[in-house]
């Protein structure tokens, strides 16, 4: 850990100026910079600390949506009544994640940037190209149990991390950004980069921008969600695979669909394969192992890893099982 | 015996010093112009350290000092006597050469006004290494040749073997795992320059074993180093001998004239503290038709570092737990480059059960038997390892009362045939065992005049309750209430106690407090026969009852508060100091606990989710001291049983010999979410040999047999028979797809 200056913001214009100075990392809740500072992965000069910044409400939107502040906390996200009401998925992932303690300081905007949990990435005696560009992939040949088998490349096989992204992905959640250039928004499925050959660059952000809010768009009533996470463990452990479903059934049909898996991409994980497969079909068993197996077509697995094919098959056919049956 | 206080459930009387913050641990405490050591340490397995340039790091704010190969000052190699109380971790000394036997190896030690200032500077400290791959698995490793480390042997267990009509021949596999208690090692070592003297502020389950190595590692005389160690936040073994941080602050505060502070980070707790190691057995059971053992052979194969041998006994259960008339148990230590491994909880009895009692369930299945049937008709009634006689063994009973109270008639043996909602249930058992001992110690209680009684030793409280034990034993001996009883331990200044470990504190330290006990309130007496109300009675015709002295005859109400006497004669107090050992009688019979853990699993195959719902440990433990604290050793016992059956295993990055989940996030343990209610029930047979009330210990037994009852209620329900720890989803997965082709 290296010595660094620290500023507090009090609102956003002033925020995104200084966010863009070299150097400088913004801090909302810390729970993956701080862990990453004293690791020596990150060494920023400067910290901007924008827990100050009003943007910490959950707001219904005119269109009968949900406008929620970059800077709300997981816990107080995943309690919200309208969430738990309407965006059911959103609460049980975030509440999935970590533990009360992280998720009282975690944030909606820190958790979209969540970094990943790869060993090899996290210690600096290794090569790793997403930390290091050029420096390799120790991942690839090392132990890569809890790396992913979908959007890897030979450069970078890390996982991404969150359970919230993964929800909000099945939810088409839209990011709204505020540079110096102004304000943009960006549909969450757009938001993420595969590795490819920069897994540096995980994500649309410029230099100093911020995000501001999430928006949920509204579900069509009678719609249904669920998030299942699989792990070794039941808590404190990240997903080895975790499935987010929302769905409409309407005459005994599926009408409509929306598929996302942790554990197992290298991004958030959207299947529209998947969905294809089930629209207007009989919400059955074989429909749902026909989305699994279109779901998980294009992975890839690694020495250690394999069993994250067959476990995000079994996660997503039991998601979908629960988000349609008739309880 | 009074009907006091033993056994009762007394809350631990330093429960409230540590959830107040009154109770200081070892890196608790503060010394002017205290600075800090922060360790580099290698990031190779196996090599040379080639060049270490320390000249950037040198010039960094608030360096004082930045030790290495090349410049430390002489430390000795400490002889290697356990039973001198003279035991190391790790044998060589600090930075003895240029030679890394493992990853995680403390190279260089750089001390700092500031934590930061020196963690800063020790990642500006720049190591060359000449690097040779590192050997981190067993199958990879240098095979032994020559005699094994450990041997039992009864019968013609190889013939037996092959003339037996029933045969199971399998190999169980248990991983590295680390301790990881929660409060992480740490020395600040304090050097008195006038007095030539150094004092250690640890966090040790040994302060005289400690004590003894500084000694020889620092080489000077034992009366120059003391160590303290009043609380300690657990310890599961890696605290038992010491580690190579505790010799560098020594070093440090030698070198600097300064107190100094080096704690292990988390990271190095998986390193260069100790770890249990893994360990292959081989096990082949012949057996009659209806389950009779006619050959018992488990041929062990488990790692060491390349620094020290270090045997995990795992063949002395093989010959003692069952009857069985052909016997062959060897075991051999296979170098590889990770640091010297340590008992951790229930060390050899833990590994060994797994395999043992797997095979017997391997064996009921096979002969389609009930499991508790199989052990009933093999059944030990006397030690036929030893040939001696049991002192107490209630297993039978144990056996009885936990297959009453889980239900176990209700089982149907069939796998997968029990249900609960949509969800399959596998029920597991298994026997637990481990030894009970008692060795050397040596108690000072002195009844002081303000009504109170100081009892004092150089034992320690890793967090068990010794504290408390010490109290309700003085309690009992002399009536004053458990609150008026000041424990001291933890300082080698004290009278020396045992290690605490191999589960033998409580057992040693009775006597001792008894008997001194005793001796003060033999002293009160004698000093009463003075007092002017029994004046010139016969000492002997006078008791002490409730804290009154009073005449046997009479009730203690007729008596006087046993420090009117001392007033009266003006001493401030009375002592009794007794030292207590191993007696003769013990050397008679083979002295053991055992037990008996139920557990329920519950399957859901669609997503391949395995949890725990239930478990009983019945425990044939001796007396009881206090059931809360007894009831806390079990229960926390199960919890890591759950962590070792399901969850727990050290991994090494081959490349490098990193273990590479070296933190709380990856390295898993349970959590509270996946810990059923947990049931326990003590027997409370009174041990009659061990001492005066008869209790064993139960520190390392609830550990005992938890992973096997796991497999085994894995095996119910799943079908798939897990040998190599930890179950994992991956594991059940290729079982499962082979079970349906």
């Amino acid at each position: 850990m290296q010595a660094f200056h620290y500023e507090k913001a009090s609102e956003v214009t002033s925020a995104v100026n200084s966010a863009g100075t070299p150097g400088v990392k913004i801090i909302a809740g810390g729970t993956t910079l701080v862990d990453l500072m004293k690791l020596n992965v990150e060494r920023p000069t400067g910290l901007l600390d924008i827990n100050g910044l009003p943007l910490d409400q959950i707001e219904k939107t005119p269109d009968g949506g949900l406008k929620i502040g970059a800077m709300v906390h997981n816990s107080d996200l995943a309690h919200n009544a309208l969430v738990k009401q309407q965006y059911a998925v959103l609460s049980q992932a975030l509440l999935s994640g970590a533990s009360p303690q992280l998720r009282n300081m975690a944030t909606t905007g820190g958790n979209l940037l969540q970094r990943t949990r790869c060993y090899y990435f996290r210690d600096t005696n290794y090569a790793c190209n997403k930390r290091k560009p050029g420096s390799g992939c120790a991942a690839i040949d090392g132990f890569n149990r809890m790396h992913a088998v979908l959007g890897t490349s030979e450069h970078c096989i890390a996982t991404h991390p969150s359970d919230m992204c993964i929800a909000m992905m099945a939810l088409e959640a839209v990011i709204h950004l505020r540079g110096q250039q102004g304000e943009r928004t960006v549909p969450i499925n757009d938001f993420y980069f595969v590795p490819g050959t920069t897994p540096q660059r995980e994500n649309v952000l410029a230099p100093g921008e911020l995000i501001t809010y999430v928006t949920l768009p509204p579900l069509p009533s009678g719609t249904r969600s669920y998030y299942l996470k699989r792990r070794d463990r039941a808590s404190y452990e990240f997903a080895l695979a975790s499935a987010a479903v929302v769905a409409l059934l309407q005459g005994g049909r599926i009408e409509r669909v929306r598929i996302a898996l942790g554990g197992v991409g290298t991004k958030p994980w959207r299947s529209v394969e998947a969905e294809h497969v089930l629209q207007k079909q009989q919400p059955d068993e074989k429909h749902f192992h026909a989305a699994a197996e279109a779901a998980l077509r294009g992975a890839r697995p690694l020495h250690d890893n394999a069993f994250k094919v067959e476990l995000a098959k079994r996660t997503l056919v039991r998601a979908l099982k629960t988000a349609t049956s008739n309880v | 015996m009074s009907d006091s206080v033993i056994g009762q459930p007394f809350t631990r009387i330093d429960g409230k010093w540590k959830v107040t913050g009154r109770a200081k641990y070892g890196v608790d405490y503060y010394f002017d112009r205290l600075v800090y050591g922060v360790g580099v340490a290698s990031t190779i397995g196996n090599g040379r350290v080639g060049g270490i340039d320390a000249a950037e790091a040198e010039k960094m704010p608030g360096v004082l000092a930045i030790l290495h190969h090349g410049n430390i000052e002489h430390l000795y190699h400490p002889a290697n006597q356990f039973e001198d109380q003279s035991r190391p971790g790790e044998s060589r000394p600090p930075f003895e050469d240029d030679r890394v036997y493992y990853y995680g190896q403390f190279v260089a030690l750089v001390i700092a006004e500031t934590f930061e200032q020196a963690l800063d500077a020790a990642s500006h400290v720049r190591v060359d290494y000449e690097a040779k791959p590192p050997v981190v698995r067993l199958d990879r490793a240098a095979q032994p040749t020559g005699e094994p480390q450990a041997h039992q042997a009864r019968g013609d267990a190889e013939s037996g073997f092959q003339q037996a009509p029933v045969k199971l021949d399998v190999t169980y596999v248990t991983p590295v795992e680390t301790h990881n208690p929660m409060e992480m090692h740490a020395t600040i070592a304090v050097w008195d320059k006038a007095k030539q003297k150094y004092t250690l502020y640890e966090t040790s389950q040994g302060v005289v074993n400690h004590r003894n190595v500084a000694s020889q590692v620092l080489g000077v005389p034992m009366e120059s180093v003391e160590v303290i160690s009043r609380f300690i936040g657990s310890g599961f073994g890696c605290k038992l001998f010491p580690w190579p941080h505790s010799w560098l602050a020594a070093i440090g505060s030698r070198h600097l004239e300064r107190p100094v502070k080096v704690s292990v980070p988390r990271t190095l707790m998986f390193t260069t503290v100790g770890h249990r190691p893994t360990i292959e057995q081989h096990v082949r059971l012949g057996a009659t038709q209806d389950g009779k053992l006619l050959a018992t052979i488990n041929e062990v194969r488990q790692s060491t570092s390349f620094i020290d041998a270090y045997l995990e006994d795992c063949v002395d259960p093989t010959s003692m737990l069952y009857s069985c008339p052909n016997v062959k148990g060897t075991q051999r230590e296979i170098r590889m480059n990770t640091g010297t491994p340590t008992p951790m909880r229930g060390p050899g009895r833990t590994p060994s059960l797994f395999a043992l009692e797997s095979a017997m369930d391997e064996l009921a299945v096979k002969l389609n038997l009930d499991p508790i049937d199989v052990r009933l008709r093999n059944y030990a009634d006397k030690d036929e390892g030893s040939g001696k006689p049991w002192s107490s063994k209630r297993l039978r009973e144990a056996y009885q009362m936990g297959a009453e109270r889980f239900g176990w008639k209700r089982r149907n043996p069939k796998v997968g045939s029990m249900r609960k909602g949509d969800e399959i249930l596998g029920w597991g058992m298994a026997t637990m065992t481990w030894p009970g001992h008692r060795q050397e110690a040596e108690v000072h209680v002195r009844l002081l005049a303000d009504g109170t009684a100081r009892a004092s030793c150089a034992t320690q409280d890793i967090g068990t309750g010794t504290y408390t034990i010490f109290a309700e034993v003085v309690s009992d001996r002399t009536g004053i209430p458990v609150d008026k009883i000041q424990v001291v331990l933890g300082d080698t200044s004290l009278p020396p106690g045992p290690t605490s470990g191999g589960s033998f504190t409580t057992a040693t330290v009775i006597p001792a407090i008894y008997q001194a006990s005793d001796k003060a309130v033999n002293a009160v007496l004698k000093a009463a026969a003075k007092y002017q109300g029994f004046s010139g009675a016969d000492p002997k015709s006078l008791k002490m009852t409730q804290g009154r002295v009073h005449p046997q005859d009479k009730p203690p109400s007729s008596g006087v508060p046993f420090q009117e006497i001392l007033q009266s004669q003006n001493l401030v107090g009375l002592d009794g100091k007794v030292k207590t050992g191993p007696t003769d009688e013990m050397k008679k019979y083979s002295i053991h606990s055992f037990g008996a853990h139920f557990c329920e699993v519950a399957w859901d195959p669609e997503i391949l989710r395995l949890r725990v719902s239930r478990w009983l440990s019945v425990v044939d433990g001796g007396r009881m001291m206090n059931a809360k604290t007894a009831r806390n050793q079990i229960l926390g016992a199960v919890v890591m049983g759950i962590g070792m059956g399901m969850l727990e295993e050290t991994v090494y990055d081959t490349r490098t010999g990193h273990p590479i989940n070296n933190n709380f996030a990856d390295y898993m343990v349970a959590v509270n979410a996946d810990v059923p209610e947990l049931e326990c029930i003590f027997l409370d047979y009174p041990d009659p040999v061990l001492n005066e009330y008869g209790a064993r210990g139960i520190g390392e037994i609830g550990l005992t047999g938890c992973a096997s009852a796991l497999t085994m209620a894995t095996y119910h329900a799943t079908g798939v028979r897990i040998r190599e720890l930890p179950i994992r989803i991956e594991k059940l997965m290729a079982g499962s797809v082979k079970e349906e082709n």
